[in-house]
């Protein structure tokens, strides 16, 4: 009995966040759940990146604006149809990661770390240099909604239906992604390369596989985002925006597969909860208490918890991390 | 022309002497913890700004100095035996996230505190601007490179001639040998973090003058001083210096000769050929690389 | 084993919903109840959203500042017409989606308008939102491309003055000078950017050119290289579009480099910061501001003395410092709609369409005049030239 509770559980709480805030019709909680939804799908990327194939990355802001920019730029510059803009969006971070990656990817650990972020506030220049393309510092207004023909996404309300369809999916194909081959020849490269190596894995082909497929999740939500708050500059494309990114993976929990979901909502939802909270217990307290708090919880996060909130996969203890236990299956 | 290429490489000087001394401080704790302690820049500021308050309230510049670096020091020592100490053991990506969490509330805190005005202090040598060959340079600038230069000295007396010096140097290279040795190793990444403390208060207070002291500056002077360390590499102290000094120049020459906006973007791309060509950078040494 | 991970999921997954129950309570809290016309003095709620925290700090502290003590005074006085002002306050933290998702919060609130955002990044963002909610909204922020175009922000009006009206008494300065040949710099961010536009846009058609353009950022510590490029370029005078610091080490840069052509400022310095920060320095320095920081030089007979001097004296005597022109947008915000709610009552539409028939009310900027194709209402005559001489703003003559 509690097999089929726990199988299923997955596919009732995702249903339960279908269901609830179309009940609600709350335009705030669309609102929120937008930008969670939108931020877990980068996560999502992130997490295969991060969680599987263990390689750091502070520049995932990057591709989420590149998505961002080129969904604009693209619809309001060139008249694209959006749905093709949308397409472009996420293919262009995709490109850019296989032309960066097999030079990035030869790095390690602290190494990549900084060239992530290095190639961030690159991205970031060439957004605020960019000009009329671009629209520099004051970034681009008045993009359309998404939609094909007369199908427009003109409320919060059919926009969050379609992130959480998208999320859905995306959840579903990375299931399958993690189950099949090349998922364990991942976490085998996350383990050890040098082990992985020398059973036969291409390594430096499937860690840039790894790398684009990030990018490209992460492309599909910079466009979305676009569509969605139809004004975009420079200022979310930061180096903090992809801190953020990295820190919704870590919280959720590297290497799990809910843990990038759980992470985005934690974050944000904690932004939120803080904001309304503070004033209750300190009078008048203003945003200053927040970001103290915040920053004190995310340390002693990291300090007790450092797996994450989903603990399937114990990224920072050594011993016991393996694919097959007690002769069953994990997973 | 000639007298623009020479105030430029003033401005460079000014500038680098700044990116030197973060870059160090971030090297030394590196060095000693392996630690990157990326709420350095915030250390920084709060320093400057209790100097600032304690100013405030009448204090002569030196007096309001050295309390703020004991101030400092002291939360310095605080957070690392309640954040750092616990987490003794965990992955570098953990240790990362913990020094962000910690820059993140530290900046809140001097938001709490001082609000989002800029605060000024005063230059440590009341005269204006140095004038050689047509070209000013900012007096201020010198003062920060002797305390970037006094503080390379020191450190390397102390880790070359001491015995406590030599004490840190085994615990970096062999933690275990050193342990069994009896030193202890928690002791030393204490002391480690009071004296980046302090020292990080000692560079707000030099380098305040020229750029102002916001609560939000921090986070800039850590990224900047980052890829400072990284150019000349992470290993190295005295690496740590060169690359503050290259990264100035370039900007300030990118800005004068090419454009202003592009010359953050020069600075990366230097960076990212560093790293590709010679991760260890300039004057560092290869690290042995983890199976 | 499969009992370990089972305690761990379903512990992370209680965590999740827990919180994306707060959400909902959070989103909930005061619940939709924009019902007005019940006879009861039913509180008309007024939002604002603000960067409070973050980049725009120094924009976003004064104005919350000044709305609360405003509406701390119009309730004192009973009101408008009997009913109470509730105003909520939100910080967007001067991020982009986190404006979103506070505009959000306001409008299911129940609020009548929308007061933000602060900076024109912040403002930008919301206007969608904003426009589909059929909410009316007051910017403080300076952007023109805010309110324009009109056919597209019909629910949309800010009360800082755009960057065009203060370019262009500084033009006035140079045509009266005969300076032709200016040197333009501005800060890399969405203010120095609408800064450049406009005069770009602006010099040619009064025979100004521009024969050195140099920017820098806002956290550069030392903008001497841009100013050797300006000193040799021959330009008569130096246009600076930017705010403190960097317009404060801008100053200092350039008296340290014994630069003696005039120095012109935008209006993002009008404040005593400036001054305190780049000390003597800044003497000399000419900048159009609104009347606010000379307020005590107007002539008694401008009909922005009375509203300019309670202004300042309220907020002196509240927060023993002196208001700055950003919460004088905050101000004039305020009382636009509390004008418009006073004569269309608690109705969405109807306050929008008397805050687009505003004429003739006195702000702290400004005197207002809205119209269907101008809602910003600000004209030259909002703004003045002045110049600091020993550390004081003297008006120009």
């Amino acid at each position: 009995m509690k097999k089929i509770i726990f199988k299923f559980s997955g596919a009732v709480i995702m249903l339960v966040m279908l269901i609830i805030p179309l009940l609600l019709n709350s335009n705030y909680l669309y609102g929120s759940l937008i930008v969670i939804g939108l931020y877990a799908i980068v996560v999502q990327g992130l997490g295969i990146l991060m969680g599987y194939a263990g390689q750091v990355s502070f520049g995932h802001a990057a591709f989420f604006g590149l998505g961002a920019y080129t969904a604009a730029i693209l619809t309001t510059r060139f008249h694209w149809p959006s749905l093709l803009a949308l397409l472009a969006a996420i293919l262009l971070p995709g490109i850019v990661a296989a032309l960066i990656g097999r030079q990035t990817l030869k790095l390690r650990e602290l190494y990549l770390a900084l060239a992530t972020l290095g190639f961030g506030i690159l991205v970031h220049i060439i957004f605020t240099e960019g000009g009329e393309i671009t629209g520099g510092p004051s970034g681009i207004s008045g993009i359309p909604h998404l939609g094909i023909g007369s199908l427009v996404l003109n409320s919060d309300r059919e926009f969050y239906i379609l992130v959480w369809i998208t999320l859905v999916l995306i959840l579903l194909g990375i299931r399958n992604l993690v189950r099949s081959r090349a998922g364990r020849a991942l976490c085998a490269i996350r383990e050890s390369e040098y082990a992985a190596e020398n059973a036969g894995i291409d390594c430096v082909t499937l860690k840039l596989q790894a790398f684009i497929f990030s990018a490209l999740l992460t492309g599909l939500a910079g466009g979305l985002y676009a569509f969605y708050v139809t004004f975009i500059s420079p200022s979310p494309f930061t180096f903090h925006a992809s801190v953020q990114f990295v820190l919704m993976a870590v919280i959720g929990g590297l290497g799990t597969f809910w843990g990038p979901l759980l992470g985005a909502v934690v974050v944000v939802a904690l932004n939120e909860i803080l904001k309304e909270l503070i004033p209750l217990i300190i009078p008048g307290a203003g945003g200053e208490y927040q970001i103290i708090i915040y920053g004190i919880i995310l340390v002693a996060l990291m300090i007790y918890r450092p797996q994450g909130l989903s603990s399937i996969g114990e990224f920072f203890q050594s011993s016991k991390k393996s694919l097959v236990q007690d002769g069953k299956e994990v997973n | 022309m000639g007298e623009q290429l020479l105030q430029l490489l003033f401005s460079g000087l000014t500038l680098g002497s700044i990116y030197s001394i973060i870059a160090l401080i971030l090297v030394i704790t590196y060095k000693v913890t392996g630690i990157l302690n990326l709420a350095l820049g915030e250390f920084l500021v709060i320093g400057a700004l209790l100097t600032v308050s304690f100013k405030s309230m009448g204090m002569p510049l030196i007096a309001a100095s050295l309390l703020a670096m004991i101030v400092v020091a002291l939360l310095a020592g605080v957070l690392e035996r309640l954040t750092v100490n616990k987490a003794r053991g965990a992955s570098s990506l953990t240790m990362l996230i913990i020094t962000i969490g910690i820059s993140i509330s530290l900046r809140g805190l001097a938001l709490l505190i001082w609000g989002t005005d800029t605060y000024s202090l005063p230059s440590f040598t009341a005269s204006g601007p140095i004038m050689a060959g047509g070209a000013a340079l900012n007096p201020q600038s010198i003062w920060v490179f002797l305390l970037a230069a006094a503080t390379l000295i020191c450190v390397n007396t102390f880790l070359g001639r001491t015995y406590w010096g030599k004490a840190v140097k085994a615990s970096v290279l062999s933690p275990t040998g050193a342990q069994l040795q009896g030193i202890n190793l928690s002791t030393i990444s204490l002391a480690a973090f009071v004296f980046s403390g302090a020292l990080a208060t000692a560079a707000g207070i030099c380098i305040g003058p020229v750029t102002m002291v916001t609560y939000d500056m921090g986070f800039m002077l850590g990224v900047k001083g980052f890829i400072a360390a990284t150019i000349g590499g992470l290993g190295s102290i005295s690496g740590a210096v060169l690359g503050g000094l290259i990264l100035g120049l370039l900007e300030a020459y990118s800005s004068g000769l090419i454009s202003s906006g592009l010359n953050d973007a020069i600075s990366i791309v230097i960076l990212l050929t560093v790293l590709l060509i010679r991760p260890e950078g300039i004057l560092g040494t290869i690290s042995e690389r983890k199976i | 084993m499969m009992k370990r991970k089972f305690k761990g999921f379903t512990g992370s997954m209680v965590v999740a919903l827990l919180l994306a129950v707060s959400l909902i309570l959070g989103g909930c809290s005061s619940g939709k109840s924009s019902k007005a016309g019940s006879e009861t003095a039913e509180p008309y709620k007024v939002g604002a959203v603000l960067d409070i925290s973050g980049t725009s700090s120094s924009l976003g502290t004064p104005e919350r500042d000044t709305l609360l003590m405003m509406v701390d005074k119009i309730n004192a006085e009973g009101g408008i017409q009997g009913h109470p002002i509730e105003l909520i306050i939100e910080d967007n933290k001067s991020d982009e989606t986190e404006a979103v998702l506070a505009a959000n919060k306001l409008i299911e609130k129940g609020v009548l308008a929308v007061l933000g955002g602060s900076s024109s990044g912040t403002s930008m963002a919301i206007i969608k939102t904003v426009q589909d909610a059929q909410i009316p909204m007051i910017s403080l922020a300076a952007a023109s491309s805010i309110v324009e175009p009109v056919a597209e922000r019909q629910w949309i009006f800010k009360t800082a003055q755009s960057d065009i009206v203060m370019i262009n008494k500084i033009i006035e300065y140079l045509k009266k000078n005969n300076m032709t040949k200016i040197a333009f710099m501005y800060m890399n961010n969405a203010y120095g950017d609408n800064g450049k536009k406009a005069i770009s846009a602006a010099a040619p058609q009064n025979g100004i050119t521009i024969v050195a353009e140099e920017k820098f950022d806002a956290t550069d510590n030392d903008m001497t290289p841009q100013l050797t490029n300006v000193k040799s370029s021959g330009a008569q005078a130096v246009v600076v579009w930017a705010i403190p610091p960097s317009a404060s080490i801008l100053t200092k840069n350039y008296k340290d480099l014994g630069l003696t052509i005039p120095l012109i400022h935008s209006h993002g310095v009008g404040n005593q910061k400036f001054i305190e920060l780049a000390k003597d320095a800044a003497d000399g320095v000419i900048l159009p501001i609104g009347k606010l920081p000379v307020a005590d030089q107007i002539a008694d007979s401008d009909p922005q003395k009375a509203v300019l001097t309670s202004y300042i004296n309220d907020y002196q005597s509240k927060y023993n410092t002196a208001p700055n022109s950003f919460g004088g947008y905050a101000a004039d915000a305020l009382s636009l709609l509390v004008k418009a709610i006073e004569k269309a009552g608690p109705d969405h539409s109807a306050i929008r369409n008397e805050l687009e028939k505003t004429q003739g009310l006195v702000g702290v900027s400004g005197v207002f005049n809205m119209s269907e194709q101008d809602h910003n209402g600000l004209s030259e005559d909002s703004a003045v030239l002045v110049q600091i001489e020993d550390g004081k703003w003297k008006i120009l003559q």
